[in-house]
């Protein structure tokens, strides 16, 4: 019997572990190819353990930092504003919803729930956007269309507030003469925190990974957030030149770079900082997808 | 007559009762306006965001021209639709959108059920939370990044498969992104390594809430490890896996763009077995311009899904009424 279970415990450690290279393994070799010595990669094609290191790809784009610079910028600046004002709508939202009394809670909750139901696609939707409210080449294109405000995220945060915030604190609140504003800001909230970093994860993620409605509505190199450069860049590595410099150099700078590194080394600086915030965050994102999972 | 007289007379009573209903909504509605005014910035946002672009169906019964407008563009009545399904494309996108789908809903069940089965007899918690926060990690990350990793494999000069494995196992090199016939498989697989980590841990979060007397008892009787799973834990999160599955189903005439647009790297040689119904959408809305095509798509896409939606909800509520959404 003790044989057995042994043979099972190193059975299922084995299996994580291989599960658990799969998944770090493809980072991994995206890295050492970032900080391989091309003349290697000619030789050997790319590798997890090179035979020559060189970070002459950083240190390229590190010259030509300002178009980098500034997509982080867009990308960070879209991700604060656009995870801010989606919290505070989709919580504003989610609260009444909870609330027995209210009137029309069944017509809203409707008016919520038939979006998930039916979509009227893509194509009217871009037009909307860029017709009727002339979306395109802003900021706005890629804080407002389709992110803002998930249906899911609203049932999510409803549920946990009519599961664990006591009606009697509202009553207490009434009883008190504060206004529903006051009672939802002074009261609930301060009990909700764990559904709000929960839902602000989840916003927080959904903007910094974004590059559809930067594809969609954004032309300009100077709005181009850093999942679109990094997408252009996959596809034509020239990209990153001929978009930040249009002198003269940039056949010079082409012929210098090197393209098989200086992709990767691209991908590594996109997804630092996601990678490095892991280990701090992974915890609140797991018992966010379960409790969606339980109470959802 | 006499009825006739009585029911005349309890008109009036009645008038009155929804006189007073009606003023008893407009005293609910005065008591919680601050409530509702709450919900104002997100009703605005739906309609924007969801409802007009409802009502802008109607573009796939128009030959829209940028100089008129949405609204002014002259009606076709059903040509896109026509031209939509006597090209070649309607058929190929559906037959893709779904043989994709039917064969991610089958990898991803079974890998995530092992999963959750095999970490849920890992007894040291610390452990258990390693090896989740693994294979979570390719879910957090964008498409994007996923579509570097996957060329780091498959870049046909320098790629990992093509330099390192193809020696190793004594095949020729292979141009992986001219070569439609591989991706069908190599979908599966980067779709599985990105999703069943997230799915595993839905059902692991089923599995902990089993009462563990069921356990117990089991283990009295005297039921091995097989038995408990196949007797205990797979019947009692078997509601949580119809869900699952059933909005899976419901949802088997869309497609994640990212994964076959990006990780494809728009490869027109892929198109034969890469191309879907949001991809052909995109691409004849910003490739070719059609707009009354593309949105004829869209919508017969909507309209399907719409269905399955019906559909897959009536199945729920057969199984379990709980678990149905509506």
């Amino acid at each position: 019997m003790n044989r057995m279970s042994f043979a099972r415990v190193s059975f299922i450690h084995l299996f994580f572990g291989a599960f658990a290279i799969v998944s770090i393994f493809p980072f991994l070799l995206v890295f050492m190819v970032s900080i391989t010595d091309e003349s290697s990669i000619v030789q050997n094609g790319y590798s997890i353990l090179p035979s020559k290191i060189n970070f002459a790809a950083y240190s390229f784009l590190f010259n030509d930092f300002a178009q980098i610079a500034r997509s982080y910028g867009v990308t960070i600046a879209v991700t604060l504003i656009g995870t801010a004002v989606s919290l505070l709508i989709t919580s504003l939202f989610a609260y009444p919803l909870s609330r027995r009394g209210l009137p029309m809670r069944r017509t809203l909750s409707f008016i919520l729930f038939f979006t998930m139901l039916f979509s009227g696609g893509m194509v009217p939707w871009y037009m909307t956007y860029v017709m009727m409210f002339g979306l395109k080449n802003t900021l706005l294109a890629m804080i407002i269309p389709g992110l803002m405000l998930s249906a899911f995220n609203v049932l999510l945060m409803r549920s946990f507030f009519a599961n664990t915030i006591p009606e009697s604190i509202i009553e207490s609140g009434t009883i008190d003469g504060a206004g529903e504003l006051t009672i939802f800001l002074k009261l609930v909230v301060p009990l909700s925190a764990p559904i709000i970093a929960t839902i602000g994860l989840f916003n927080l993620l959904a903007y910094w990974n974004d590059w559809y409605n930067c594809m969609l509505f954004i032309d300009k190199p100077e709005l181009m957030n850093i999942q679109y450069l990094m997408t252009k860049t996959l596809n034509n590595v020239q990209f990153l030149i001929m978009k930040a410099d249009t002198s003269s150099q940039v056949g010079d700078l082409i012929a210098k770079m090197p393209t098989e590194t200086v992709r990767m080394a691209l991908a590594i600086i996109g997804v630092a900082p996601l990678l490095l915030a892991y280990p701090f965050f992974q915890r609140f994102y797991i018992s966010g997808i379960t409790s969606g999972a339980v109470k959802g | 007559m006499e009825a006739l007289a009585s029911a005349s007379r309890t008109k009036p009573a009645a008038t009155h009762a929804t006189a007073s209903r009606s003023r008893h909504f407009l005293r609910q509605i005065k008591k919680y306006k601050m409530l509702l005014l709450m919900t104002l910035p997100g009703l605005v946002y739906l309609f924007v965001n969801n409802y007009i672009p409802m009502y802008g169906v109607i573009l796939a019964f128009k030959n829209l021209n940028y100089v008129q407008g949405i609204w002014g563009s002259p009606w076709v009545g059903t040509d896109n639709f026509k031209f939509l399904f006597n090209s070649p494309d309607a058929y190929l996108i559906t037959r893709n959108t779904i043989l994709y789908n039917v064969a991610f809903i089958i990898v991803n069940l079974v890998l995530a059920l092992t999963v959750a089965l095999l970490i849920n007899e890992i007894k040291e918690k610390v452990v258990a939370r390693f090896y989740q926060s693994t294979f979570l990690l390719p879910h957090i990350i964008s498409m994007v990044v996923v579509a570097y990793l996957v060329y780091s494999f498959l870049n046909a000069d320098n790629g990992l498969v093509n330099r390192q494995l193809s020696s190793l196992f004594g095949f020729d090199s292979i141009s992986w992104y001219n070569e439609p016939q591989h991706w069908p498989y190599i979908l599966v697989i980067v779709n599985a390594w990105k999703g069943v980590g997230f799915l595993a841990i839905i059902y692991f979060a089923a599995i902990i809430g089993i009462d563990k007397e069921y356990y117990e008892a089991a283990i009295i009787d005297g039921a091995g490890k097989w038995k408990q799973m196949t007797s205990i834990t797979l019947p009692l999160i078997a509601p949580v896996i119809i869900v699952m599955t059933l909005l899976a189903i419901s949802s088997i005439m869309r497609s994640d763009f990212g994964l076959f647009y990006q990780v494809t790297m728009n490869s027109g040689p892929l198109m034969p077995t890469t191309n879907t119904i949001d991809t052909f959408v995109y691409r004849a809305m910003v490739k070719l311009g059609d707009i009354g095509m593309s949105a004829a798509a869209g919508f017969y896409q909507s309209v399907v899904c719409f269905f399955l939606i019906l559909g897959a909800n009536f199945a729920v509520r057969r199984i379990s009424k709980n678990d149905a959404l509506f």
